[in-house]
């Protein structure tokens, strides 16, 4: 039985259940300092002296590091979304002169223990000199604002401009125009396990090695060597086992280079792990978009423009994520609709707050909700069902590949494949959506408010450029796969396995994944970007389908057999029809160096998957929520996804990303927020005002249907990610629910998220003016 | 989040606690479960030189009926309460409140005597302990005393205990017949804190006319607010719905709760109302049900 397509166990659980993962903080070696960070509790202020003599008189206290110990360091340059003017807003290691978000890291404390180090933090004595802070984007705009970065000249780092025909002419010649001001709340990715790294330098090699990286481990490793300048093939950089990453965890932050500094300045092994509140504070916030939307129908309910203006949120400096948040959102925004002309100027502010990157489905979560929400409205004011005007303009099959008209990621937006009335129709299957309707005019009659809303997307996955696999069979005749991709929690080395497992004819349980390593493997672009399935696993294929073909070259030579009558099976190579004439993988790896003469010797071989355009998988979430009137209270009754990833190597891993990610799509839909005061005070800080839902905010309900209907034609698997879909129509599907179940109120629905007083809020609202 | 360095003290027994109490109070916090302690000292927001560790102080532990009370001792678990057959039997209100505070891992640890010193506002323990008019039985060096809620609980998060007292036990009344119990609650999620949550009894006589009743309220102030005077509006009469309402009405009269990040003044007002009445509601329709097999049980 082929192991692609089959829910085969994951391979990493074994040691996670059983206690034997090891994690960042699990991490120890002789002699380990622990750091500490300080950090700003000013939004915005002039930094002055920094003094430290208390805190060094502390016993136990043995470093404390400020900007001007660090010399002439760079600041830490952008992965994606890069603009050259935004060099200026880049963010240094450590601040100087000025703070520009409570959070930033003002000083680095070093100390035998972290009980130490924090008590080095509490007598730690620095002059600010505070500034007028801006902590809204709305304002952060506007004339007269404090300035965050001069350079700058205001507080538009950048504007975004995506132009497909003439917008502005249809609009003027629509039958009907809806225009909505909607917003998405600041939330961000919360893994479960912090941020957290050890560094040890070797004075003898000058070898600096790291654990406990995440994500991109070797593009970060270039990222400190030219911070360090510190020679890249002395930087060793070890992942170790990740506890969730979500877009979040593993970028490149200031704290990524004090560790590793401080190891190789004091000689001496520094551990830093990170604490929730400085997770909640320090780590990218995201999600942060308001919207200014217009969208105009032909007589006939047919999109004939959509202009949206919308500003995004940056925070205090601009990280390694760039713009390329806003850059999505833009390219994604219409969806699985046909819209023949489509303007969208996106604005990227500067406020005093945490700096932000990419949240699990970046842009497209904010994207799909104004989408989604702006259709409900339109479908209400033209009189049309809902569903019916979404058929109505969904992009069919016989139109892909389709050119939606913007790009990201410095590629064009163009659709690979899809049947989007397919996925609405089983997401409505599963949902049950005729009975839904008739419970909830049950329910309506009762005096109970029940709502049904849907939320279609269309993601994007697959990112390249391109990733890099080696398979190899070592000479105890193990087989092992290398590959460039990171492990973020979401299976990978189990689908490696897999793919490898059909190419040798061998269980995925005896293959080994190697990842996360730059000393085991040589290149790797990482685990972002729902990438890995349709990068990684292609690679890995390729290599393993070498290999293969170097087994039945060794196995011929040594079996003298011409390779068409040769068997390969369970670790071996036999003679069809002859099973004892046979060569094990042992024999045949170590037969294979130096091998036959026209072969490149080794058991071994790598490869380069390359990716130039993205997969584009798509999907329709719907929801059916009971709202309680009287408490502004929102219960999630059911729920189902439907979402065409191609096909699925290991469908239990992708029913686990989906519903993991819906549970993060509900936080944003219902619970999580990061809310500054005026002053640019953050105000969440535990877990006690920012709010993740757990198992018990779960739908009571949730049915998954994983499609496979359209492969993509741009892998030989016909794979597309499955890592964000399952969080990217939430927040639409959710608040048209509630929408709905509040529309004989007169209530409508802009913004995120749906917290009970502000639902409140909104029919006591809706109640007073009618 | 590491807290900053305290001398930690394990006594025995109650005596030798009260003795540390007695020497170092001011500088000294004892730890019973540790559920909202030790957050505290990990944000350094409370910072002791002395911790004493209540659990191994015997004899602080245990539900017992006398008198036509029911007595907990301080350091008995949450949970303990929670599925305890003479707490559900004698004080079905307590039992109904209990499941609703944070999560069983949570309750398994917490004390009641710990949640009860904690006085969180919006906690559900002394709410449920005012709503029933009990007694928070406090012991120290010099002696004990016993004080009623409204004398005990003070401010947010402020007892009337002295450093060198600590709270060995809370007495409430064994509920009477014919009566009907209700705790209701609105949280962000399940475990929450309550952004507002109510403590409810209504008692009716054979005839189902009410003779009392009880109303305490989470969240809408410093302390535990009981609203004696929009419950008595209901005795005299078979209860209505729109009696309930009514007592909501009253009971958010005279209240200006704080807003804060997750309930604004105005949504916490709207719980309080909306809850009384839904709890009223529901203590009152028990109450008739348990009148109603009072009869059926004689028959
Ligand atoms: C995630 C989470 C959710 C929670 N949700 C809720 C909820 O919904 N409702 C709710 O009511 N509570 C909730 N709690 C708090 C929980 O109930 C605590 O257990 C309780 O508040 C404190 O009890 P403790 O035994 O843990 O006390 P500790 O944390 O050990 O002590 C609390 C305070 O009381 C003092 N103290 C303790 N015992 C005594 C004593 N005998 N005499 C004098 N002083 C004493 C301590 O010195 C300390 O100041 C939650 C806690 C957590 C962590």
């Amino acid at each position: 039985m082929p192991a692609i397509g089959r829910s085969v166990r994951r391979l990493e659980d074994r040691r996670l259940l059983t206690g034997r993962g090891k994690y960042a903080a699990d991490f120890r070696l002789p002699g380990l300092l622990h750091g500490a960070v300080l950090r700003s509790p000013h939004a915005h202020a002039r930094l002055g002296e920094i003094r430290s003599k208390a805190a060094l008189a502390l016993p136990g206290v043995v470093a404390v590091v400020t900007f001007d110990d660090l010399g002439d360091v760079g600041r830490i340059p952008t992965r994606l979304g890069h603009q050259a003017g935004n060099v200026v807003c880049l963010q240094r290691p450590l601040a100087s002169e000025k703070v520009r978000y409570v959070g930033e890291p003002v000083a680095f404390v070093v100390a035998e223990s972290r009980y130490l180090a924090e008590d080095a933090l509490d007598v730690m004595e620095v002059d600010y000199e505070p500034l007028p802070a801006v902590a809204d984007a709305r304002r952060s705009v506007e004339a007269g604002t404090p300035v965050l970065h001069d350079a700058v000249g205001g507080n538009v780092a950048t504007t975004l401009h995506t132009r497909k025909g003439d917008a502005t002419a249809a609009m003027a010649a629509a039958h009907v125009r809806v225009r909505e001001r909607l917003a998405v709340q600041r939330h961000t990715g919360i893994p479960m396990e912090t941020r957290g790294l050890t560094a040890a330098f070797d004075a003898g090699t000058g070898m600096l090695r790291l654990w406990g990286v995440a994500k991109i481990p070797h593009f970060n490793r270039r990222v400190l060597a030219d911070l360090l300048g510190h020679p890249e093939h002395l930087i060793q950089f070890t992942e170790l086992e990740v506890g969730g990453g979500f877009g979040v965890r593993g970028e490149f932050y200031p704290e990524d280079f004090l560790v590793p500094w401080s190891a190789k300045r004091l000689g001496r092994p520094v551990q830093w792990i990170e604490d929730r509140r400085e997770h909640l504070m320090a780590a990218n916030h995201s999600r942060q978009q308001y919207h200014d939307v217009e969208i105009g129908f032909d007589r006939d309910g047919r999109i004939v423009a959509l202009v949206d203006h919308f500003m995004v949120d940056l925070g205090g400096y601009i990280r390694t994520h760039g713009v390329v948040v806003p850059e999505l959102t833009a390219a994604l925004l219409p969806g699985p609709y046909r819209i023949p002309h489509y303007t969208a100027e996106a604005r990227c502010v500067l406020t005093n707050k945490t700096p932000t990157g990419t949240y699990r489905g970046p842009g497209r979560y904010e994207g799909t909700f104004v989408r989604e929400r702006l259709m409900d409205i339109a479908a209400r004011k033209l009189g049309v069902d809902p569903l019916e005007l979404r058929r109505r303009n969904f992009i069919t099959p016989d139109e892909m590949p389709y050119d939606v008209g913007g790009g990201a990621l410095a590629q064009r937006t163009v659709y690979d494949c899809g049947d989007y009335a397919s996925a609405l129709d089983k997401a409505l299957a599963a949902l049950d959506y005729e009975s839904a309707r008739r419970e909830q005019a049950e329910a309506r009659r009762q005096g109970r408010s029940i709502g049904i809303g849907v939320g279609f997307l269309v993601e994007k996955a697959g990112l390249g450029p391109w990733e890099y696999a080696r398979v190899e069979i070592d000479a105890t005749g193990h087989v092992v796969v290398y590959s460039g991709v990171a492990s973020v929690g979401q299976g990978i080395e189990t689908t490696l396995a897999q793919v490898c497992a059909d190419e040798l004819n061998v269980s995925p349980e005896k293959i080994t994944v190697v990842h996360g390593d730059s000393a085991r493997v040589p290149f790797g672009v990482g685990g972002f970007a729902s990438r890995g399935a349709s990068v990684a696993l292609p690679a890995a294929l390729e290599a393993a389908r070498k290999v293969r073909a170097k087994i039945f070259r060794v196995a011929s030579t040594l079996l003298e057999a011409a390779a068409d009558d040769l068997v390969l099976d369970d670790g071996a190579v036999h003679v069809r029809g002859v099973p004892d004439r046979r060569v094990t993988f042992r024999e045949l790896a170590r037969a294979a160096v130096p091998g036959p003469p026209d072969m490149e010797p080794g058991l071994y071989a790598a490869h380069f998957f390359e990716a130039p355009m993205m997969t584009y998988p798509y999907g329709c979430h719907a929801a059916v929520v009971e709202v309680d009137v009287a408490t502004g209270t929102v219960k999630i009754l059911k729920y189902a996804i439907a979402y065409d990833i191609g096909k699925a190597i290991n469908p239990m891993i992708v029913e686990g990303q989906l519903v993991g990610a819906l549970a993060q799509g509900i936080g944003g839909a219902l619970l999580e927020e990061l809310v500054y005061d005026e002053q640019g005070q953050l105000l969440t800080t535990t877990f006690m005002e920012y709010l993740v839902p757990t198992v018990m905010e779960m739908p009571e309900s949730t049915e998954v249907r994983i499609l496979e209907e359209t492969p993509t034609p741009l892998n030989p698997l016909g794979v597309k990610g499955a890592g964000e879909g399952g969080s990217s129509g939430c927040g639409a599907a959710v608040a048209n629910a509630v929408a709905d179940a509040l529309a004989p109120l007169g209530v409508s629905i802009t913004a995120l998220p749906l917290s009970p007083d502000r639902l409140s809020a909104l029919i006591r609202a809706a109640g007073d003016s009618r | 989040m590491k807290p900053p360095r305290f001398d930690y003290l394990i006594p025995r027994s109650l005596d030798e606690a009260l003795g540390v109490l007695a020497q170092h109070g001011e500088d000294a916090k004892v730890l019973a479960g540790g559920q909202s302690l030790v957050p505290l000292l990990n944000f350094r927001l409370v910072r002791p030189a002395h911790l004493l560790d209540l659990n191994d102080v015997a004899g602080l532990a245990g539900i017992r009926v006398d008198d036509g009370h029911l007595t907990i001792g301080a350091m008995t678990r949450q949970r303990a309460v929670e599925t305890s057959a003479l707490v559900r039997e004698r004080c079905p209100l307590l039992a109904e409140a209990m499941p609703q505070i944070g999560h069983v891992q949570i309750r398994n640890r917490g004390t009641i005597g710990g949640s009860l010193a904690h006085a969180d506002p919006a906690a559900e323990l002394p709410a449920v302990v005012a709503a029933l008019d009990g007694e928070l039985v406090l012991r120290s060096a010099r002696g004990e005393r016993v004080l009623t809620p409204d004398r005990y609980f003070v401010a947010y998060l402020t007892t009337a205990a002295e450093p060198d007292e600590l709270l060995v036990e809370v007495r409430v009344p064994v509920t009477p017949p014919r009566t009907g119990v209700a705790f209701l609650e609105v949280s962000r999620r399940h475990g929450d804190f309550a952004l507002v949550g109510v403590a409810a009894t209504v008692t009716v006589d054979e005839a189902g006319v009410c003779t009392a009743g009880a109303l305490a309220l989470t969240g809408v102030g410093p302390t535990p607010v009981v609203a004696r005077d929009a419950v008595r509006t209901l005795v005299g009469a078979r209860p209505t719905p729109a009696a309930f309402e009514e007592v909501g009405r009253r009971v958010v009269a005279g209240l200006r709760p704080d807003g804060d990040l997750h309930a604004s003044s105005e949504y916490r007002a709207q719980l309080a109302r909306v809850l009384s009445a839904r709890a009223l509601a529901r203590a009152a329709e028990r109450a008739a049900a348990g009148a109603e097999r009072a009869k059926s049980d004689r028959r």
